[in-house]
């Protein structure tokens, strides 16, 4: 121990030649591996949606309600899913497999509804006319700035990154599904392992949502006030 | 090499109340946001509270619920310098993202948009 203190900010000697270097098991340190490979695919699909908006007069069609009032939901929905998966890892850490499972449910409940009212969110811009490569019309119309038409790619990144949040989503909730149902004959750390999952998905919402919706509200009502 | 150095720690650190806590905590940040969004200010100064706000939730997130901070140094240190790096090396396209803005195409006509939704009978 006494070395583990001198070692202090040294990480080279903090390992002491021990099997496990950082002091996590081959898997989860597999996971991590893949959480900052797949945080630079969320990051790419971020950046170029911001250079985008960036070179581009942008549409920022979003009201309060729907769109906003359902985020702001699907986020409580997320952030509180990743409480009960922290309470489910923490029960599976005393060996309470009963009690971590039932954690690990309501976690998959609070992703579930996250999807639905996702889904709902989408199917409001979808009637309203937005698709990958086109804008509804009455969003050209409104948000025309001298003569120079919004980008039509609005749909594109919208739909890219919400999309492919939503799988991550989707597959989190199958692993935790999966993890549920097999937690008798899983360790504990593999239970901590679809955490840090469930935990990376919140994560990328935490960047979606603010660049996504927050930075695209229609402050002054003008969509709501244009004729359509 | 001291034995208890050739087993993975599987002791689970941080109280459920420390974890309800940064909850709360990322909740009110998220209404902070959510209020901010209805500020009518600056778009550069916007962005940067924003992302400054993730920022700390990201590191709110990592930190508990994902448990880094009771992990090794040398697995943070292994993790997270390079991936900000990548991160970072990213934004050279933005000079050409702002440059574009200039060259951006005039349209003649309207532009293209979706065709009207099909009636259900």
């Amino acid at each position: 121990m006494s070395t583990e203190a001198q070692a202090g900010h040294f990480p080279a000697v903090d390992w002491e030649g021990g099997a496990f270097p950082y002091r996590v098991g081959h898997r989860k340190l597999g996971m991590w591996l893949f959480i900052v490979s797949d945080s630079l695919t969320f990051s790419a699909l971020l950046i170029g949606y911001s250079y985008l908006r960036a070179s581009n007069v942008w549409p920022t069609p979003f009201p309060f309600y729907p769109s906003i009032v359902f985020s702001s939901v699907m986020t409580f929905c997320l952030l509180s899913s990743s409480l009960t998966m922290v309470f489910g890892v923490s029960a599976s850490s005393k060996g309470d497999k009963a009690k971590a499972r039932k954690w690990i449910l309501l976690t998959i409940l609070f992703g579930a509804a996250f999807i639905v009212l996702h889904l709902i969110e989408w199917q409001h811009l979808i009637h309203e006319g937005l698709r990958p490569f086109f804008l509804p019309e009455h969003w050209v119309q409104v948000f025309t700035q001298n003569g120079v038409p919004p980008s039509p790619l609005f749909g594109a990144t919208f739909f890219a990154i919400t999309g492919l949040h939503m799988f991550h989503v989707a597959t989190g909730a199958i692993y935790l599904l999966v993890v549920a149902a097999r937690i008798n004959k899983l360790k504990h750390e593999d239970v901590e392992i679809s955490g840090l999952y469930w935990h990376f998905v919140d994560l990328v919402w935490m960047f979606v949502f603010p660049l996504i919706y927050i930075m695209s509200v229609d402050i002054g009502g003008h969509l709501a006030a244009a004729p359509h | 090499m001291s034995d208890h150095e050739a087993h993975v720690d599987e002791h689970f650190a941080g109280s459920n109340k420390l974890f309800i806590s940064i909850w709360v905590w990322l909740l009110v940040l998220t209404l902070l946001e959510i209020f901010l969004a209805y500020r009518p200010m600056e778009l550069h100064f916007m962005l940067t509270i924003l992302l400054g706000l993730s920022l700390v939730k990201a590191f709110l997130i990592m930190a508990y619920f994902m448990h880094l901070k009771f992990e090794r140094l040398s697995l943070i240190l292994t993790l997270i310098p390079a991936l900000v790096v990548c991160i970072l090396l990213l934004l050279v396209f933005f000079p050409d993202s702002f440059r574009s803005q200039g060259l951006r195409y005039q349209y003649k006509e309207a532009p293209p948009v979706a065709p009207p939704p099909v009636e259900e009978p």
